[in-house]
């Protein structure tokens, strides 16, 4: 199970190991089966978890300094379901943006992950850990948790299947908050049956999460099969204008007559707020951030500055400058700022208008059409360092996935095909509230025509 | 006095435990910390470790429905939590999640009134809302904040359901805030929502002005009996300064209840923006018209109901039955003890509540204690009561036995214990009657001016026996012996 070190060692996209549980897992499984005991659904596959979805006595830290060994108490619901009963082995904790905030992985405190197509860029982010575990063959089954496409991007930059379920679908008891009312755990897979088992394994009614919806759990991988010959597919014409690559273009236009070709009709739709969302969304989860993480305070668990001197707020602030990075002290700021006296109104509130607007968007579009398709991200994976000292380029790049966080709806990201340098380009299914049946049908009957997802990365440094 | 309280504007904000929830509000940690080991009470939720998500207590929802309605307040059907953020060491998430009123946010309930009598005048006390929230941990020091060497944090108090009842500026004194609070704190026994006698279950913030001028909020009043004194402190502060010329400002008071002195804590321009926002951890609550009446049809009999039936039902005057009703144990109490003995009728009904309102009332106020922690029986008053009617003890030795009758003891037991019976004896209360006439000459003469005065003849006899003679008798020999001495003529005797 762990072999693979090598890749390992050039990739870095785990931050923790469970070896020695994972080896003891997998002996009581052997057991089981001799015994001729019932095995789970996911028996003996390797896990790759976000680290920031908390496993029972695992630390689990967000890739960040302020959480360094927090060791949770509890499993989150999704770990319960996948590794507690459907016998899923845990492997380790997979790199991330600090807090989920960013799209690259760099704004890790373990230091970045590479994509194994060309290790000299970026595997996307904030679940950049688990997409290249996945993409590199080290795991299985992946954990990404996904607030403004941080499921998506990776899994477009790494050449992986990454499912981002309708806001509700999954419990999000135990994954820690970035911006709870965006936050969304889905799986990312080598392929779309796999990320069809998981979520079929992992979603339903949690009581301890009351914003869980319970609602029909579909037999996703019976009906991903379907045919999708009846099927209406609108495309935006927002998601394709100035900005977005010509490979990433002409590639998933190329996937879209595929689909046609399949015999999906498609149509054009249009959301016509889409130049909003990157503002709206980054106003949102960064006021959301500011609380969520104001509980980090070093007095209770994780780290506290070594200097205690002065009162009890001298030593939150102190501890939270030393021990939060800059990209998080950067979207705490301005949280703070956008939920003040005087500034609510004009940030947050109107921020909150403009997301029902673009909830609206989709709610007509959906009218037209029964999913919609368009590019995960509007260029291939970037090089390292490229926008590390530009975080609104960075931001920028979000602009595809976000607005579906906004209106927290269900999209999945295949690959399907690759630019000039060999990059993976993501292809971006999105679907109507609960269809999540509906999006891994096209992906699945997508990817088996396309029959990419087989090719494997090089783990080079890419040539141009 | 009473035109310079006019001119007092208190608004009070008292928040209540909900102590006879099962759970806390937003996890299933037991309530009942009271006394329990620090940090026993505790799951990954109250204590706000990442990853753990509240639910709401439904009962809360139930027992903040059950108060509204007592407190006619008007409930919303629509409403959601909202985060309120500050950082403070007692706060597990550095929020603390609470209502909001503001911004689209909406209280539990709006509106609302407690009717309360002072100097028999009626007043409406108007409440501005009521709304739920999250209790924080408890900070323990060594003696006072500011000298204790360390702060210790017990988290059992964590997340358990606080309700803050908000009312109007229209208090205009201290003794108007006191009864307000006992009839807040009756209602609340009634709704069998909380235990108001726990100690920490009841916060209290102030907001007093005089017209005209700036208000100050004294935050940290821990008990329904300090409020009073509180108040009074706080208004003759802000009256000397007046008197002294100085300005009044907006500020946070904090009151330190070992010194009885209010102190500043912060001024206006540093008031804390809590930045509060809505938690979406949480969905919505929906309370229908049809969930209310259902919580209407079940609701227990409430002090003004009670007092009104026991008017009817026991012929208390007004006065009576309203106080005795103040204390839902109390009541208890006494309807136990009246409709345990049949031969009771109207006379008794009116001794009993005199009974428990002045002495036993008097002595749990002594004994700062309250019934139920107590060892008396309701039955022990009836007995009380047919001793004394039936002549066996004087009232003041009944009186006196109130102490024995507390901790349990039988009237028959205290009786024998204390040797405590009735001198009937007719020749040792001649003799003793003849040794007190012997003894005072001069009151004996006053006796030929002012007949009263055998009373304190018959006074002089008690004494000698320790209060244990009968009176009727005594009475009647003292008579006796001073007609046959020609001091009196006429016969004085009259009954007890």
């Amino acid at each position: 199970m762990f072999r693979e070190n090598r890749r390992e060692q050039i990739l870095h996209s785990f931050v923790n190991l469970s070896k020695e549980k994972a080896f003891k897992k997998a002996k009581s499984l052997d057991k089981d089966l001799k015994e001729n005991k019932k095995i789970g659904r996911l028996y003996g596959l390797p896990l790759a978890n976000k680290d920031l979805i908390c496993v029972r006595n695992f630390p689990t830290t967000c890739c960040s300094k302020i959480l360094s060994d927090f060791r949770p108490p509890y499993n989150a619901f999704v770990i319960e379901c996948l590794v507690e009963n459907e016998g899923a082995i845990h492997i380790g904790n997979t790199n991330m943006d600090e807090f989920a905030m960013g799209s690259s992985t760099e704004n890790s405190c373990y230091g970045p992950t590479y994509t194994p197509w060309d290790i000299s860029r970026v595997p996307g982010g904030s679940s950049g850990g688990s997409a290249a575990s996945i993409a590199s063959g080290q795991a299985i089954l992946a954990l990404g948790s996904d607030t403004g496409g941080s499921i998506r991007c990776p899994a477009a930059f790494c050449g992986t299947v990454g499912l981002k379920p309708t806001y509700g679908r999954v419990s999000r008891y135990g994954l820690i908050a970035f911006a709870n009312s965006l936050d969304q755990i889905g799986p990312i897979t080598k392929c779309v049956y796999d990320s069809a088992l998981m979520l079929e394994v992992m979603s339903g009614k949690d009581p301890l999460d009351s914003t869980s919806v319970d609602t029909k759990i579909d037999n996703y991988t019976i009906e991903i099969k379907n045919p999708i010959d009846k099927k209406v597919l609108g495309i935006p014409k927002e998601f394709f204008s100035e900005g977005l690559d010509s490979d990433v273009e002409s590639v998933v236009r190329k996937a879209i007559d595929k689909l046609d070709s399949l015999g999906a009709k498609t149509i054009d739709i249009s959301i016509p707020h889409l130049e909003y969302t990157v503002a709206t969304y980054y106003l949102l989860c960064m006021s959301e951030a500011s609380s969520n993480l104001a509980r980090y305070d070093g007095l209770r668990y994780g780290d506290m500055s070594d200097n205690l001197s002065g009162d009890v707020y001298d030593v939150f602030s102190r501890t939270r400058g030393e021990k939060f990075g800059q990209e998080v002290r950067r979207r705490i700021f301005l949280g703070t700022y956008a939920l003040s006296a005087g500034y609510y109104k004009m940030f947050y509130i109107k921020a909150l208008k403009v997301r029902s607007l673009i909830k609206n968007d989709f709610v007509e579009a959906f009218k037209k059409c029964d999913s919609i398709v368009c590019p995960t991200m509007p260029s291939p994976a970037f090089q390292i360092g490229e926008f590390i000292d530009d975080p609104l380029q960075m931001y920028i790049a979000d602009i595809l996935t976000c607005p579906v966080n906004l209106a927290g709806l269900p999209a999945l990201s295949i690959p399907c095909g690759f630019n000039s340098n060999d990059l993976p380009i993501g292809f971006q299914i999105i679907g109507n509230y609960f269809d999540e049946k509906g999006i891994l049908n096209i992906g699945y009957q997508l990817e088996q025509n396309l029959g990419i997802y087989r090719k494997i990365a090089p783990i080079t440094k890419g040539g141009k | 006095m009473s035109n310079e309280s006019k001119n007092v504007m208190i608004g009070l904000e008292v928040h209540i435990q909900l102590s006879k929830l099962k759970t806390k509000l937003f996890c299933g940690c037991n309530n009942d910390y009271h006394g329990a080991e620090p940090n026993s009470h505790v799951c990954p939720i109250c204590i706000g470790l990442p990853g753990t998500l509240p639910v709401v207590n439904k009962k809360a929802i139930e027992f903040a429905t059950r108060l509204a309605i007592a407190l006619n307040c008007d409930i919303n059907n629509h409403f959601w939590f909202f985060r309120k953020n500050y950082f403070y060491p007692d706060m597990s998430k550095n929020f603390q999640i609470s209502q909001y009123n503001k911004s689209g946010g909406k209280a539990f309930a709006d509106n609302g009134k407690i009717t309360i009598k002072l100097n028999s005048q009626k007043k409406d006390i108007i409440l501005n809302r009521i709304h739920l929230e999250e209790d924080p941990a408890r900070l323990v020091h060594k003696g006072s904040i500011a000298t204790s060497p360390y702060t210790l944090v017990d988290y059992n108090r964590s997340g358990v359901c606080l309700i803050e009842i908000v009312t109007e500026p229209v208090i205009s004194s201290p003794e108007e805030a006191r009864e307000f609070l006992k009839q807040l704190k009756s209602i609340v026994q009634y709704l069998e929502i909380s235990n108001l006698d726990l100690e920490g279950s009841v916060r209290v913030d102030a907001n007093i002005s005089i017209k005209g001028y700036e208000r100050s909020e004294v935050k940290n009043i821990n008990s329904f009996k300090e409020v009073e004194r509180a108040l009074r402190h706080e208004i003759i502060r802000q009256k000397n300064l007046l008197k002294r010329g100085r300005e009044l400002i907006q500020e946070t008071r904090h009151w330190d209840d070992k010194r009885r002195i209010t102190i500043s804590m912060r001024t206006k321009e540093f008031e804390a923006d809590y930045r509060y926002f809505p938690e979406q951890d949480l969905v919505p609550i929906e309370i229908d018209n049809n969930y209310i009446q259902k919580v209407k049809d079940e609701l227990p009999e409430m002090p003004n109901e009670r007092s009104i039936r026991l008017r009817r039902d026991y012929l208390l005057s007004e006065f009576d039955s309203d106080n005795l009703v103040l204390d839902k144990e109390l009541a208890d109490f006494y309807e136990d003890g009246v409709n345990s003995e049949a031969s009771f009728g109207p006379n008794e009904y009116k001794q009993y509540c005199n009974w428990l309102m002045n002495d036993i009332l008097r002595w749990l106020n002594e004994h700062d204690n309250i019934l139920k922690d107590t060892k008396i029986h309701p039955h022990q008053i009836v007995d009380l009561i047919n001793y004394v009617n039936e002549g066996k003890i004087t009232t003041k030795i009944a009186k006196s036995i109130i102490d024995d009758i507390m901790k349990g003891f039988s009237i028959q037991e205290i009786l024998e214990m204390k040797n405590k019976k009735r001198i009937f004896n007719e020749k040792l209360l001649r003799d003793l009657s003849n040794e007190v006439i012997e003894e005072n000459i001069k009151i004996v003469k006053d006796c030929r001016e002012n007949p009263k005065a055998i009373e304190a003849l018959i006074g002089r006899v008690m004494g000698k026996t320790r209060g244990q003679a009968d009176p009727h008798i005594t009475r009647t020999i003292m008579n006796h012996l001073l007609k046959e001495k020609g001091i009196i003529s006429k016969n004085f005797l009259k009954t007890e």
